[in-house]
């Protein structure tokens, strides 16, 4: 499924923007001028990975410190252990697309419960 | 370098281990733990561990594919270090000579004299600290937890949230007013009272009493608290005593410098035990915060590696974070530096406050109350303006 996201011009570089769909999904477009998409939940704990600290190709989750390779999704750092989702980003006319991986998320437990239909 | 002993098998030594093979170090490693876990995550022990909501898998720090190629070697207290072949002493007899050596052996809860042998009294560090206590808080009652920094602000939070009936005793008129200052170390400890926590400040703890199980916290004003559970949370002290005529210098923690070198040639020093040299301030300083435990290795492993001959990065702001009572509480910086704190967004009635400190007008720190989204972008402009 191909989803806008939003115009390239509305996301400087050094930001991210965020999918609200579930899970969410962010657009990180790095200092380099690079665009990727990854899952936005951190998979350690309930937090938002577009809040977070991006540097190079790597972003670190605004609570915990747990970093994620934007490239790979791979974790580099503790406390997470699981890699979050890459996802393809395609560029026409100025607009951001992503399509979203098909692959199972990594959720924290607190957040799969949610969308399990579990306690809010 | 042939061999590198890494001392203390908890997050610092873990990513110094990480370090080491990152860095391209391809020989012999062995990590020495006094406990006998593998390395594994301590904040969720005052939290989500002690609350049940983690088991002990989810605490493991390794992901289960990963292999350092080390030689663990676990439940093996370090007694000494022989300066002269860098070897390191074991409680149980054996020595590993190294050619380089981390010290990662962390810090100690420290215990309220005369407790020892009550039943009912806990401290909170280790794993097997939190294994009892969890199960003790599971059978409920009236816990005291004496001090009222994090780690004592976090069980109250966590038993509260269990049903227990929990009051908190702090020696200081205001907690937490050492790492927050006074104002906002007033508007993060009102969290307590806001959920039915008794807080009691500015009285000091006489004893304890209780013939084979703690019965009650004595003050020193005279009260006294009925307990049915003692959590003490009085601070850590560094765990450096088996280097004592190593001739490695120990002034609080080890005296390293801000690239984690100590006094000795081929030893560096890391985590909660290592009191670095912060160049800006131009002091030494031994920060306990977990994020320390897991950047400041990379630094002192580099320097390990090049023999001393590296420029260390200038580190980032010490940044720790605390949830209590749902609320994501983060802070960066250095309070004590501040003349000025202001709060920027947010309300102190609301307890959602984003405060930032200031000396002489630049920002010397920053504290968020469930505000993840500001404060990082304070933290950023923190680093870049101390860099």
């Amino acid at each position: 499924m191909m989803i806008p996201a939003c115009r390239l011009a509305d996301l400087p570089r050094g930001e991210a923007h965020r999918l609200d769909i579930d899970p969410p999904v962010s657009v990180f477009h790095t200092d380099d001028g690079e665009l990727f998409a990854i899952d936005d939940t951190c998979t350690h704990q309930d937090a938002s990975l577009a809040d977070g600290w991006l540097e190079g190709c790597e972003v670190e989750c605004p609570l915990h410190a747990s970093k994620f390779d934007l490239r790979t999704g791979s974790v580099d750092a503790p406390p997470a252990k699981l890699p979050v989702r890459t996802h393809e980003v395609v560029v026409e006319d100025g607009m951001i697309y992503v399509q979203v991986s098909t692959d199972a998320p990594n959720l924290p437990p607190c957040v799969a419960a949610r969308l399990a239909g579990g306690l809010a | 370098m042939r061999t590198v002993a890494v001392v203390g098998a908890s997050l610092a030594g873990l990513s110094a281990a990480r370090s080491l093979r990152q860095q391209g170090y391809d020989g012999r490693l062995v990590v020495i733990g006094d406990e006998v876990h593998r390395p594994y995550d301590r904040p969720p022990l005052s939290k989500e561990f002690l609350a049940g909501a983690l088991g002990e898998a989810e605490l493991s720090l390794e992901s289960d594919d990963e292999d350092l190629r080390a030689e663990w070697l676990l439940g093996s207290r370090a007694v000494g270090l022989d300066p002269r072949d860098r070897a390191v002493r074991l409680a149980d007899g054996r020595e590993v000579r190294a050619d380089g050596v981390v010290i990662a052996t962390g810090a100690a809860a420290r215990a309220l004299p005369g407790s020892e042998g009550l039943a009912g009294v806990h401290t909170l560090r280790t794993l097997d600290d939190a294994r009892a206590l969890r199960d003790e808080l599971a059978r409920g009652g009236r816990l005291v937890v004496i001090g009222g920094g994090f780690i004592g602000a976090e069980v109250a939070s966590t038993a509260y949230a269990l049903g227990l009936d929990v009051t908190v005793v702090e020696v200081a008129p205001t907690p937490l007013a050492g790492p927050l200052g006074e104002a906002m170390g007033a508007i993060v400890s009102a969290l307590h009272a806001d959920h039915g926590v008794r807080l009691l400040c500015g009285v000091g703890v006489k004893g304890l009493s209780g013939e084979t199980r703690v019965d009650a916290v004595l003050l020193e004003d005279g009260r006294s608290i009925a307990a049915d559970i003692v959590v003490v949370g009085v601070g850590a002290r560094p765990c450096v005593e088996w280097l004592e005529g190593s001739g490695v210098v120990l002034d609080n923690g080890v005296k390293c410098g801000a690239d984690g070198r100590t006094s000795l040639a081929g030893v560096v020093a890391v985590g909660d035990c290592a009191n670095w040299y912060d160049p800006r301030a131009g002091l030494h300083r031994r920060v306990e915060h977990w994020t320390g435990a897991r950047e400041r290795p990379a630094a002192a492993v580099a320097t390990l590696l090049a023999g001393g001959a590296v420029e260390p990065a200038a580190p980032r702001p010490p940044y720790f974070w605390s949830d209590q009572y749902g609320v994501k509480i983060q802070f960066a910086g250095h309070a004590a530096a501040a003349d000025s704190v202001t709060i920027e967004a947010g309300a102190a009635d609301t307890r959602d406050v984003l405060a930032v400190y200031r000396r002489a007008g630049d920002p010397v720190a920053v504290l968020g109350m469930n505000q993840p989204r500001p404060f990082m972008r304070w933290r950023k402009q923190l680093a870049a303006a101390t860099s």
